[in-house]
């Protein structure tokens, strides 16, 4: 295993404005989505002034993703993003097994975090699943329901513009647990909170 | 750091990409109705079979000079064939008559037999046109339609209102022409286009709203400039659900409210308590959820408003999976806690 240093420089500039960007979108368009989806004369923010902030944080969150596509593609940070396939399954449920029982028996991760690898299995699989799969989901559909006229009207009998809401709720509440669950498992670091200030200098604090 | 290859996870945003294009454009191009071209000349009925109408022979003594634009008659010593052009307002397309609710009427049925000689005696110009609650007024029959509180709702109107007696339900409902369509048309969006052309007829075509008004036509685009997505609006509501005051007893609300009432909230719709669901989507709704029961009959239908949560299912299941999220994190942490 690779021998890590106390402080780790894992987070460079643009990661991390381009992750505060995300996190401030994502939490504006899940309050937004959700008043637009439980759209109420009594909601607290107003169904055209939740779609208008919905419609921008969206456009917004669209190139902010194009920033996070091209910049994985041209740095080495896409490199924490590549899952090796060879004893991918054995490695998935040595994480799974010490979040589940290791944690509380004080053990230490069994992937600690390295300059190489900054994610451990079970973070490779999610955050691919999150930005690779369901926020492409979500952006494309969204941009579907902001032009309905260029959706397709009918889809397998099934109304069309239907089939792309409810596409786009799913992927939409898809993202949400994993942000919620993302929150909570950023409080497992040396401290609860030094995960969090590693999003604002860069540096990663080990266990 | 050796920086490898890394495209595999880009790999699969480009193929997800690139296939939802191909999905999109061979779809798009299968497509059956793009909304942009969905006119009422879509909906225009087709050349009728007459022989199936009991009345059709009797009414062509009508038809063949209301039928068409000119007509043509033998002077009295019958040297000479006359042909003169028809009013426009008395011309009658048999094709339209023919699919309207009163196809099956003779032409003498509300006219006067005396129209059975030409040229037309003068004083049928004074004939008195009938009100459409004239015949369908205290009927059995038509009860459950309640025309009469119809015609309360349209006397309260801006329609009756503002133009007194010149503006009859003949206005709107033609009958020679009118037919019903949301109670039997399938198709959501015809029951649109139809209902809509209706109104613009008159606010649409210039010669139409100058018969009872002086005023110049507003531009309906341009006093529609506040709506977003237009043209999605437009074919997808009728005009009467945001300019009529909302009655759920009634089939269709009458009241006809001055442009400054017009629904303006997006939540009046876009909301769980759509008014959609009190008249648009009444029919649709009702027989879908009677066909496919209330899951299949809410989810599958055309009846989109993009916002309201209209699956009660899908909602509950979402609670569930958050509900135990969040469990999950409390008892997590909580033996993280007490290690």
């Amino acid at each position: 295993m690779t021998k890590h240093s106390e402080r780790l420089y894992l987070y460079p500039v643009w990661v991390r404005i381009w992750h505060m960007t995300n996190a401030i979108l994502c939490l504006i368009l899940i309050i937004t989505g959700l008043s637009i989806q439980f759209s109420n004369p009594s909601t607290v923010v107003k169904f055209n002034a939740a779609v208008a902030v919905h419609n921008i944080s969206g456009i917004i969150l669209s190139i902010s993703y194009l920033v996070f596509f091209f910049g994985n593609l041209v740095t080495p940070n896409g490199f924490h993003y590549v899952i090796p396939v060879k004893g991918f399954l054995n490695r998935l449920l040595r994480q799974f097994r010490y979040y589940t029982i290791g944690i509380f028996r004080r053990e230490q991760p069994p992937f600690p975090v390295t300059e190489e690898s900054k994610f451990n299995p079970l973070q490779q699989v999610t955050y691919v699943l999150l930005m690779y799969v369901l926020v492409p989901f979500v952006i494309i559909s969204g941009w579907g329901l902001l032009y309905p006229e260029i959706t397709i009207s009918g889809i397998l009998g099934l109304s069309g513009l239907d089939m792309t809401d409810l596409l786009h709720i799913t992927a939409g509440f898809g993202i949400s647990i994993i942000m919620c669950v993302h929150v909570y498992f950023c409080t497992i670091g040396k401290t609860p909170t030094s995960n969090f200030r590693s999003m604002i200098d860069g540096y990663h604090e080990s266990h | 750091m050796v920086y490898k290859t890394n495209l595999r996870p880009a790999w699969v945003v480009m193929v997800l990409v690139l296939l939802s294009a191909l999905a999109f454009t061979w779809l798009k191009t299968s497509d059956s109705a793009p909304l942009e071209t969905s006119t009422a000349e879509e909906i225009k009925p087709v050349k009728v079979d007459l022989s199936k109408f009991t009345n059709a022979v009797e009414n062509e003594k009508c038809f063949r000079c209301h039928g068409q634009t000119k007509y043509s008659y033998m002077t009295s010593d019958s040297s000479k064939t006359v042909t003169k052009r028809m009013y426009t307002e008395l011309v009658m397309d048999r094709d339209i008559f023919y699919v309207s609710n009163h196809r099956e009427f003779k032409c003498t049925d509300c006219h006067s037999e005396d129209y059975g000689t030409f040229p037309h005696p003068n004083e049928l110009r004074m004939e008195a046109i009938a009100t459409c609650i004239d015949c369908h007024g205290g009927d059995e029959k038509y009860a459950k339609f309640q025309f009469e509180k119809i015609e309360s709702e349209f006397l309260a109107s801006a329609h009756s209102e503002k133009h007194s007696e010149d503006f009859t339900c003949w206005m709107c409902h033609d009958a020679h022409e009118y037919r019903i369509n949301a109670r039997t048309n399938e198709n959501l969006k015809e029951t649109i286009t139809y209902d809509n052309m209706i109104c613009l007829n008159c606010h649409g075509d210039v010669r139409n709203y100058q018969l009872l008004t002086t005023k110049a036509k507003p531009n309906i685009l341009q006093k529609h400039e506040w709506l977003p997505n237009q043209v999605s609006h437009f074919t997808n509501v009728r005009c009467i659900e945001c300019h009529t005051r909302n009655n759920d007893t009634l089939e269709v609300a009458h009241h006809v409210v001055p442009k400054e009432e017009a629904v303006r909230k997006c939540e009046s719709c876009h909301s769980k308590n759509s008014i959609l669901y009190a008249s648009l989507y009444k029919y649709q709704v009702s027989e879908k959820i009677e066909k496919e029961g209330l899951v299949k009959g809410l989810l599958l239908g055309d009846t989109t408003t993009i916002g309201p949560d209209k699956n009660n299912t899908l909602n509950i299941i979402s609670l569930v999976i958050f509900g135990m999220t969040l469990l999950f994190i409390i008892i997590h942490a909580a033996f993280r806690m007490k290690k």
